[in-house]
């Protein structure tokens, strides 16, 4: 189907149903219970899956296929977003110019950096990505503040231009208030919540609309790897001089595939825009660009779904337990005497809340440690633990017949 | 503490046990269910905290947790109630926000807009929070304020001090207690020429982003109005951590007072370099070579230690306000003894004004009746209140800006603990920093109760 | 003129902080080959000796004064160091004073310490895998050893200055025909250079002139080979592991008295030192201290006033974009072999 196989077919369906149903599969936990604060089911959460999960495919697109390792992939991000909030703010509120005018300048201003660093390989281009990133990242917080925003951040304005007619989402809105992003009169923040027992699921607008984009970005992604292009960039990986000498050029594949990460970026960073109308420029910092490399590598390189899940990890850990703190951990515990409660507090304290960077970091060890292919290696080691005990279950009881 | 929170949407679901089985679908925006986002039905109310917690503002970031920690539970009848009985509103009873317990969740805001929104959303979305506050950068203040706009909920400023805030990035839904750049610049300057004469000249260093600017401007303009002349303003990069290459051409350039228009780490960074470079003990047109930096906060004094030794500044609140400028100051003894005997310090100004923050919340519901956005904003806009600290205090309804006195102070010669940094040197009155609200340009808009 | 040279003493101050954090990550990035983004965190954590140093020589025990009261109003506890009581109030603020020096005797065995643990440990089964795994296990130990610092230290700044004895400026400008005041230089900043100097002349002399260090530049340039003659380059490399740990401490306490220590000047100080080692060439030593000191110059002039005025910015950017005219310029960085590190 699609042009796929048939495993890559099952792949997509797969990610696909998953994507569909994240709404109840993220929201585990009933309502009000004690557990429900590790439901990730609400929308600004789930839109951030699925958008740095676009940004991970991308980046992985380039480090997973040609081993080439960009330290200035948030450049293309913030790019991105800046682009789409500045259509946001002088065409229409509707999303569609947004997204579509930050993945085209994202491709153009990394077909730039892309040129440039591509001159060197290994470290050297991983520290000449960086330099472009930082460079961006330092001039749009301080001099390009007229275009940027600075500091405080590029944001839609009631007094924004919105040159096209209103039906096309132009003009101001009639009720003194800024207008939100919307997809032709659907606002990006409508919700639609459906309580069933003692569950709610939302089901957001915007995330919908960026998870049908991860869902087209990914599978270009797998045609992408599977195409004889991407063999192109395998080979590279493997052994660029050889390459070389056999007469082939590999820059102009080089460049392609940069170019397309590069947009997935600016995908990434549009939809950010759309989702939530605020760009600032830490968008574009090295911290930024660190952490979609850490993203591909938690998920693990080169697998088409590592990206996402790897994404999807670090996000989880930000925003589930940066906000749980001692109040919330006295009400689990409640059940405990009075000791013992205060002893369990006192020994998870420094892992919640304002330590939750520590959690973070004790997991990437662990992960690395004992994980050596990321996520997806987890994965299968548990797919190969059934299937071991199928197997020795399936000889175990052959002879018998 | 009780072990359920009732959320928005665990209220929700209670309402829609009928139809659990049929799934009966609500569609919750632009419905009648309730008039506006989070309204909250239940018998407690949810307040989200957003300070950072990590990065290198987290100290304040847990100081203005503690602050927030004493205000729900004064709110809530708890303690000593500090402030709340000081406060020239008595609405409030502690029984909570119009018979709600108060309850509250915190949130990380890494000191970045990015984060600091995702928090602020799910606090919003996930948590059913009617109303968020905190913050420790202006950056932070101005991005979650356009949310909370955006989502049609209260925000109420922690500390943000750029004139953008309540200027060019107002919003109907914000609120700021904090004072600003252009007030540090109007107080400042009539005790500096006061202190230093009117012939003087000054360099300054600013911290190369909207902040710094604003904070440029304002001690620039109100200097220059003293008679004093600028030499030079060169601005350093935000990233900047050792400011050597910048201090070392100031002592030759001709300038005798040298203005850091940096906050947190950068100050404390460029004091130490300026110290370094003898700049204190140094003479320069035959007056004794000054440093100035306008925005004082006791953690950046602690960090840059012994160097803050005689070296004005201004802030928002100081705690021994009320022992130095008499009565006038009440509210501020009450909110030092109530949070030091909990926590076995004095408050710094973020504690004071996140403080200040949550009880005009809940004074203001309380008046107006009702959680309704627009409503707690008509109840705010335009109220004057007494005994929180700062004196007499006005939050004006053009901008939604606190005026009130602001004071001038110095770092202590010989400080008797890590606390006791900084000595009021006089008090600036409301008159002489007011300004008018159009200067700084932006649209208040109107208020948005979501939904 | 004298701004020139202003410049330039500032430059090799800032320099030789750059050059001292990219030597000991040179040693282990540019020559083991681990890419090891917890060196901010070792830089940081040499800082924090120096605040465990002076926290443990201010040790106190609480005096109740009844003549003054605190701001509660009641009587003020006066904290008075215990070594006040064994050495005598003026000796004991003597030895508090010069804290920051006696921290590097104290920071050298705890960083070498740290820096063998942190190899035979951990890093050492990372040899040989990708370099993406290395990056994503000394990022996480990175942020471990912060948080674990943050814990202990809180976030905020914490002061260390310099002792009495040089606070202050030397007056370069006077000394060599200049108006009085026109080259001012602390003279904290002058100890650092001459402690950098002396520094990095130790770390080459004992990898050029001692039988050690012939081994270790012998297994560098082929580990292989090395271990085919008998020699046991595990050992070796973990030695050096330590000196690397060792020297990037040392840079960090001696840095105190500059920056206020926090937990999270390692992170500050991380990509910058990358660049700079990548910049002088991987597996270069003599690289690494040549863009340390190169780009320091170049970060200082280009906060001249005057440079600032001319082009808006480059104060932001400088060192980025020398980085990017060195590497399209000269393929290897300043001084770099062929084949580290290039694929």
């Amino acid at each position: 189907m699609f042009g796929l196989d048939k495993k890559d077919t099952s792949l997509l369906l797969i990610v696909a149903a998953l994507v569909a149903l994240a709404p109840i599969i993220l929201n585990p936990f009933p309502e009000g219970s004690a557990l429900a604060q590790f439901n990730a089911g609400y929308p600004d959460l789930m839109q951030r899956f699925v958008i740095f999960g676009i940004f991970a495919i991308g980046f992985n697109i380039l480090f997973g296929l040609t081993g080439y390792l960009s330290f200035g992939h948030a450049a293309f991000l913030g790019a991105g977003s800046y682009a789409g909030m500045w259509m946001m703010k002088l065409l229409t509120i509707n999303v569609i110019p947004a997204i579509i005018f930050s993945t085209i300048i994202a491709g153009v201003i990394s077909l730039a950096i892309g040129w440039i660093s591509l001159r060197r390989s290994g470290i050297y281009f991983s520290i000449l990505t960086l330099a472009f990133a930082q460079m961006a990242f330092a001039l749009a917080a301080s001099v390009l503040t007229p275009i940027t925003g600075g500091e405080t951040g590029l944001q839609t304005n009631l007094n924004d231009p919105r040159v096209l007619p209103s039906f096309l989402g132009g003009g101001a809105s009639a009720d003194g208030n800024i207008p939100k992003p919307s997809l032709f009169g659907i606002e990006m923040s409508a919700s639609f919540e459906l309580p069933v027992g003692s569950w709610v699921w939302t089901f957001n607008w915007g995330y919908y609309i960026c998870a049908v984009m991860m869902l087209l970005a990914f599978y270009l992604a797998i045609r992408v790897f599977r195409s004889p292009f991407g063999l192109m960039l395998k080979a590279v990986k493997s052994n660029q001089q050889r390459m070389n000498y056999t007469g082939l050029n590999t820059r102009p594949y080089m460049l392609a595939c940069f170019v397309i990460s590069g947009m997935y970026a600016g995908l990434a960073g549009g939809l950010m825009a759309a989702m939530d109308p605020q760009v600032g420029a830490e968008r574009m910092q090295w911290t930024a660009s660190g952490e979609v490399v850490l993203m591909t590598i938690l998920g693990g390189v080169g697998t088409l779904i590592g990206p996402v899940l790897g994404a999807g990890l670090i996000k989880y850990f930000e925003n589930i337990f940066s906000k749980i703190n001692d109040n919330l951990l006295h009400q689990w515990f409640s059940f405990l005497p009075d000791g013992l409660e205060n002893f369990m507090v006192t020994i998870i304290h420094p892992f919640i809340g304002k330590g939750w960077h520590l959690t973070l970091g004790l997991m990437f060890m662990g992960i690395v440690i004992f994980l050596p292919g990321g996520l997806v290696e987890g994965g299968q080691r548990i797919k190969a633990m059934f299937k071991g005990k199928k197997a020795e279950k399936a000889t175990k009881t052959t002879p018998a017949e | 503490m009780s072990k359920s929170t009732l959320s928005r949407r665990g209220v929700l679901k209670s309402g829609a046990v009928a139809g659990a089985g049929l799934a009966v679908p609500t569609i919750f925006t632009g419905s009648s269910v309730s008039a506006f986002t989070n309204d909250p039905t239940g018998s407690s109310v949810t307040l989200g905290f957003n300070v950072p917690q990590t990065g290198p503002y987290a100290d304040e970031g847990a100081d203005e947790l503690r602050a927030y920690e004493l205000a729900v539970e004064h709110l809530n009848g708890g303690g000593d109630g500090g402030m709340m009985n000081t406060f020239s509103s008595k609405a409030l009873e502690g029984a909570g926000i119009l018979g709600k317990k108060v309850e509250f969740v915190t949130g990380d805001t890494q000191t970045k807009p990015d984060a600091a929104r995702a928090s602020a959303r799910s606090m919003i979305e996930k948590d059913g929070a009617v109303m968020i506050t905190g913050g420790s950068s202006s950056g932070v203040a101005v991005a979650v304020q356009a949310l909370c706009q955006e989502a049609g909920i209260i925000f109420m400023a922690g500390l943000t001090h750029s004139n953008d805030t309540t200027g060019k990035d107002k919003k109907a839904n914000g609120f700021r207690h904090f004072f600003n750049s252009y007030m540090s610049g109007a107080a400042l300057a009539p005790i500096l020429a006061d202190r230093y004469g009117k012939d003087r000249k000054a360099y300054h260093l600013t911290a190369d982003y909207n902040w710094g600017y604003t904070t440029e401007e304002a001690v620039r303009t109100s200097t220059e109005a003293m008679g004093w002349e600028t030499v030079a303003a060169v601005k350093t990069p935000l990233a900047q951590t050792d400011f050597s290459s910048y201090v070392a051409p100031v002592l030759n350039s001709g300038a005798d007072v040298l203005v850091l228009n940096h906050y947190g780490g950068n100050m404390v960074n460029s004091l130490t370099s300026a110290v370094q470079f003898g700049l204190r003990a140094a003479e320069a047109n035959g007056k004794n070579f000054e440093i100035v930096v306008p925005l004082y906060s006791r953690l950046m004094a602690r960090g840059a230690g012994k160097n803050v030794a005689g070296i004005f500044g201004s802030t928002n609140w100081h705690w021994s306000l009320e022992n130095v400028g008499g009565a006038k100051y009440a509210g501020t003894n009450a909110f030092v003894q109530s949070f030091g005997q909990k926590y076995g310090f004095p408050p710094s100004q973020a504690a004071h004004t996140v403080y200040c923050q949550t009880l005009l919340y809940a004074d203001a519901v309380q008046r107006a009746g009702s959680f309704n956005p627009c409503a707690v904003a008509e109840a705010l806009e335009g109220y004057e209140f007494d005994g929180l600290g700062n004196g007499p205090t006005l939050y004006r309804a053009e901008d939604h800006q606190c005026f009130k006195d602001v004071l001038v102070v110095k770092g202590k010669e010989n400080p008797e603990n890590e606390f006791d940094l900084l000595e009021i040197v006089d008090v600036t009155p409301v008159e002489q920093v007011s300004y008018d609200a159009s200067i700084f340009g932006g649209e208040l808009g109107s208020c948005n109760p979501g939904a | 003129m004298d701004q020139i040279i202003l410049q330039i003493l500032n430059g090799l101050d800032k320099g030789s902080a750059y050059a001292l954090i990219a030597l000991g990550l040179t040693l282990i990035f540019g020559t083991l080959g681990v890419v090891n983004f917890a060196h901010g965190a070792l830089f940081m954590l040499g800082a924090f000796c120096t605040v465990t140093l002076s926290r443990i020589l201010t040790l106190s025990h609480e005096v109740i004064d009844e003549s003054r009261k605190d701001f509660l109003g009641n009587p003020l506890k006066v904290d008075v160091p215990y070594i006040y009581d064994w050495f005598g109030e003026s000796t004991g603020a003597a030895i508090i004073d010069w804290a920051v020096p006696l921290s590097i005797l104290f920071a050298i065995p705890v960083m070498i310490g740290i820096g063998v643990l942190m190899e035979r440990g951990l890093v050492k089964h990372f040899y040989n895998r990708p370099h993406a795994d290395q990056i994503l296990v000394t990022f996480g130990l990175a942020i471990v050893l912060q948080e674990i610092i943050k814990y202990y230290f809180g976030a905020n700044q914490i002061p260390a200055p310099a002792p009495e004895a040089f606070v202050g400026s030397f007056d370069f400008g006077a000394a060599v025909g200049f108006d009085a005041g026109a080259i001012i230089y602390p003279y904290w900043r002058i100890v650092y250079f001459c402690f950098a100097m002396v520094l990095i002349g130790a770390v080459f002399a004992f990898l050029q002139f001692t039988t050690f260090g012939m081994v270790v530049r012998a297994g560098m340039a082929d580990r292989e080979t090395v271990g085919l003659l008998g020699i046991n380059i595990d050992r070796r490399f973990t030695i050096m592991f330590g000196i690397a740990a060792a020297v990037a401490g040392l840079a960090g306490v001696m840095y105190t008295p500059i920056n206020s220590p926090n937990y999270h000047m390692g992170m500050d100080f991380l990509v910058i030192s990358f660049v700079v080692v990548v910049v002088g060439g991987m597996g270069s030593l003599p690289g690494a201290v040549l863009a340390g000191f190169v780009l320091g110059i170049l970060e200082s002039f280009a906060s001249m006033r005057q440079v600032i005025e001319l082009l808006p910015g480059i104060n932001q950017v400088v060192i980025y974009l020398a980085a990017i005219v060195i590497l399209l310029t000269r393929p290897r960085g300043l001084l770099g072999r062929k084949g580290v590190m290039e694929d």
